[in-house]
């Protein structure tokens, strides 16, 4: 709660800091219509007023009109543009915990091989081809040239392909090389040299002692990377046409919307929180060590 | 585990799947898919201030008139007359409904326009009444009322716009002494009976019906906008919106798209042939491409920057239309040195290849060879800018000896040698806000005068919000500039360099200029108007406190089967009369 008001006040202050407002245009408006506007959102009183007015807001979720458009509260736009960015996200997230850490552990085993190689390389593909190109890609092949998809919207369920492909790249790539490196420490683990030589079989090994504690970074990268792929990505979402959130993170900032700065910032560092509580419990499900609700001797 | 990898893959093919489905929508042959480009920041006619929102208002809403491809044709105004002094314009409306089924009446305007002209609704655009010369509409859009005295609280703010304190006013406007909705009653427009609308105007003013026809002067229903208290809101409400246009909103996705449908009460409703308008929010240019060569879409206002050239030349679907507005570099006219001396300003003026700016810009834009585009008509139905010539700008590299001369008798003026006036005017730089495009037009002119004049200028850029605060105050010594003007009279540009004019961004102050420009706006026959501003144009010219670069313009892709569409002048697309022929 603490971080989440600290959060929405630097946010408030630091936006008011940067030049410019949310009616600077090509063709400058005359200095009676600016105070106009000014005083029809409120932004002609003083700081500190409009500061607890906007707190007083956010706690009633309240969040103001957007000034980049005109006729929408702030949160009816998250509202409506979440559950698509969260649908998208949720497909993309599957992919990459299903694909991702299976991939991890076989590299692991398989270490130095061509098979490890291999996915190693794919992987470091992943990690380093930015979105935006994958995206762009996508499209010129598969809608462009082979005509299999539609080049904008989510009308047919094969329009889900390409932004989930996008969304899932770097994350995917990530999760694998982690398991990966972690699994090859944990393997490394005396515990580990013990159960095999205590006759344990490797598959033993391995499911029941070896990725339970392999997992630990791996589920700590997991928390924050729901949260940023639930809310949608700017670059997928401009470029398959998806009217999801992930716009309104840059958007807001270069249109000076001010409530959309502060809701869209907000929004996101609640689903983080959430996250990183959700990784708390979800520690004392692997980790034997870790037990909530009781201290340590 | 593997179990894991089978249930991933069949995941995945699943997906894959889906892709294969053929498409199930039949395209109808009277359903347009039209992609609108950003989301418009609102379409209500009022509030609007960007071309995009105007281009869904003009298929939504009609005004008293109808322009297109240069072409006024009555809209809801039957007809009209302007009295014999040209102060007085009548327009008798046609009998008409809104699409809820209710009447129109003339108060509908008188309702809409008091909203436009109100400072409390803030639009942003109303600062067009500016021009309409309409008898009060500058002390209404301009009422203002010191915190000085009075009873009511009211804010007060230093120079900087800063807030500094809360005071009293009267509600009162300092100037006429009238309250914000007195002031808004003294403005000349009214309505005797349900088909009149009378607009008086402070001189005679040639353009006004086609200025009437803009999209902030398109009419709104009262009932409608009232309905939804925080406004703004019921124009993207198919609940709540009722138009009087071809089309009628019907759905609205924000960040996907809308519909539009055929509005059975417009007034000319049998001769609209569509049904339906697929309206789309597509933000990137490739993309949106990529669906129009699928035939997913039928019109594109964009193409990716790369293909321009290649599309102009071969592709019969593609257009490139001029707009109303020049980009041009500004003078600091207070400069001593290069305000001071016509003849250098030609110099610079002259020695760069505007072809070859255009060319490397790819964008389809047109060599400025003067500050007034092409499009504007004079009384005889002459085109402005043609009758008036180029005042010796050349589109390509022809002008560069005569430039040289101007240059050395520049320096013979100013008492220097030709070497002297090199390093002075080397000093001086050109300044624009941070974008790659107005980046390789500075570095066009410092390449061209360095060969040309042996100048050598820095470049220097600017976030936008400094820029404009440094051009305004006018500390820069060249900077780049731009107008777009929005109503068919040339007075619409060149009344920006008159002393005093918020955008008279190079401080050009002409006594000539000036009288001439006056004269032209208060001429009460269209031929003294017009021979006041080619007057007014050549003594501009002669002093040349700008360089003229490039006329800007528009481009428009339109797949072959769409027939029947339109574009005002000022660059907005009409589909009223759209039709679809061999999909």
């Amino acid at each position: 709660m603490l971080t989440i008001l600290l959060i929405a006040t630097v946010t408030f202050f630091m936006m008011h800091a940067i030049p410019g407002g949310p009616f600077s245009r090509e063709r400058p408006l005359p200095d009676e219509i600016i105070a106009a506007l000014n005083e029809k959102y409120h932004l002609n009183d003083p700081i500190l007023k409009q500061y607890f007015d906007y707190m007083v807001g956010l706690a009633t979720f309240n969040l103001g009109p957007s000034f980049r458009r005109t006729g929408f509260e702030v949160e009816e736009l998250i509202l409506l543009g979440f559950p698509i960015s969260a649908k998208i996200g949720l497909m993309a997230i599957i992919i990459i915990i299903l694909v991702g850490i299976p991939v991890g552990i076989v590299s692991a085993l398989r270490q130095n091989k061509p098979a490890d190689y291999f996915v190693m390389f794919i992987a470091t593909l992943g990690v380093t081809i930015p979105s935006f190109v994958v995206a762009a890609l996508f499209i010129y092949i598969f809608a462009g040239v082979l005509q299999w998809v539609d080049a904008f919207g989510l009308e047919r369920p094969s329009s889900y392909i390409g932004p989930v492909l996008a969304l899932v790249g770097y994350s995917l790539a990530f999760v694998s090389r982690l398991t990966r490196s972690s699994m090859l420490e944990v393997m490394r683990q005396d515990y580990i040299r013990t159960a095999r030589a205590n006759g344990l079989s490797r598959f033993k090994v391995i499911y029941k002692h070896a990725l339970k504690n392999a997992l630990i970074p791996v589920v700590t990268y997991l928390g924050p990377m729901v949260a940023a792929i639930l809310t949608g990505s700017f670059v997928v979402e401009k470029v398959f046409t998806i009217p999801g959130i992930g716009k309104y993170f840059v958007q807001s900032v270069n249109d000076r919307d001010y409530t959309m700065i502060i809701g869209s910032t907000v929004f996101f560092a609640v689903l983080y929180v959430i996250m990183v509580l959700l990784v708390d419990v979800a520690y004392s499900l692997i980790d034997p060590r870790i037990r909530l609700g009781k201290k340590s001797e | 585990m593997k179990k894991l990898f089978v249930v991933a893959l069949t995941l995945l093919l699943g997906l894959g799947l889906f892709a294969c489905n053929p498409t199930t929508t039949a395209a109808s042959v009277t359903e347009l898919n039209w992609n609108i480009g950003a989301e418009p920041l609102t379409i209500d006619p009022t509030l609007n201030g960007a071309s995009d929102g105007g281009d869904v208002i003009n298929q939504t809403f009609e005004g008293l008139i109808r322009e297109v491809n240069g072409v006024i044709s009555p809209g809801i105004a039957e007809s009209w007359t302007t009295s014999a002094d040209g102060l007085t314009v009548t327009f008798t409306l046609r009998d008409s409904k809104w699409s809820d089924g209710s009447d129109f009446t003339a108060a509908d305007f008188i309702y809409s326009w008091r909203r436009g002209l109100d400072l409390r609704t803030a639009s942003e655009y109303s600062w067009i009444w500016e021009y309409t010369n309409i008898v009060g509409a500058l002390e209404s859009i301009y009422w203002t009322d010191e915190c000085d005295n009075g009873t009511e609280i009211c804010t007060v703010y230093n120079d900087d716009g800063d807030v500094i304190g809360i005071d009293h006013s009267d509600g009162l406007d300092d100037t006429t002494g009238l309250t914000q909705d007195e002031a808004l009653d003294a403005v000349g427009i009214s309505a005797p009976d349900d088909n009149t609308l009378v607009v008086e105007l402070l001189q005679r003013t040639e353009y006004i019906v086609s200025l009437l026809g803009f999209y902030h002067f398109l009419p709104v229903k009262q009932s409608a906008v009232e309905a939804d208290p925080d406004g703004g809101a019921w124009a993207i409400d198919p609940a709540l919106v009722v138009c009087n246009g071809p089309f009628v909103l019907t759905e609205y996705t924000p960040g996907s798209g809308l519909v539009l449908e055929k509005n059975e009460n417009y007034w000319n409703a049998e001769e609209i042939s569509l049904t339906k308008i697929n309206g789309e929010f597509i933000d990137d240019d490739a993309s949106a491409y990529i669906a129009y060569q699928q035939g997913q879409l039928d019109v594109i206002p964009t193409v990716p920057a790369p293909l321009i050239t290649a599309l102009r030349a071969v592709d019969e679907e593609f257009y490139v239309f001029a707009l109303l507005g020049t980009y041009y570099a500004n003078f600091n006219m207070d400069d001593p040195l290069l305000g001071g001396n016509a003849k250098l300003r030609l110099a610079l003026t002259y020695s760069i290849d505007r072809e070859a700016i255009c060319e490397a810009l790819s964008a389809g834009q047109i060599p400025a060879t003067g500050f007034v585009p092409e499009g504007f008509v004079d009384h005889t139905g002459a085109d402005f800018s043609l009758t008036a010539g180029t005042y010796g700008i050349a589109a390509d590299d022809s002008m560069y000896d005569e430039a040289v001369t101007l240059f050395a008798e520049a320096a013979t003026e100013l008492g220097m040698t030709v070497a002297q006036l090199r390093t002075a005017v080397s000093e001086n730089v050109y300044m624009y806000n941070t974008s790659s495009s107005h980046q390789l037009v500075g570095e066009m002119m410092q390449a061209s005068w360095s060969t040309n004049l042996g100048v050598n200028v820095t470049l220097e850029n600017q976030d936008w919000a400094t820029f404009q605060n440094s051009r305004k105050d006018g500390d820069y010594d060249i900077a780049r500039g731009g107008w777009l003007t929005d109503f068919m009279d040339p007075a619409g540009m060149l009344a920006i360099f008159m002393e005093g004019n918020a955008y008279n961004d190079p401080n050009y102050d002409s006594v000539a200029y000036n009288t001439l420009m006056a004269e032209a706006s208060a001429a009460t026959t269209a031929a003294v108007h017009f021979a006041k501003l080619y007057d007014a144009l050549d003594v501009l010219m002669a002093d040349m406190p700008i360089i003229p670069i490039y006329y800007y313009s528009d481009i428009l892709m339109v797949q072959s089967y769409v027939k029947g569409w339109g574009r005002s002048v000022l660059g907005t697309i009409d589909l009223t009369k759209v039709y679809i022929e061999g999909k």
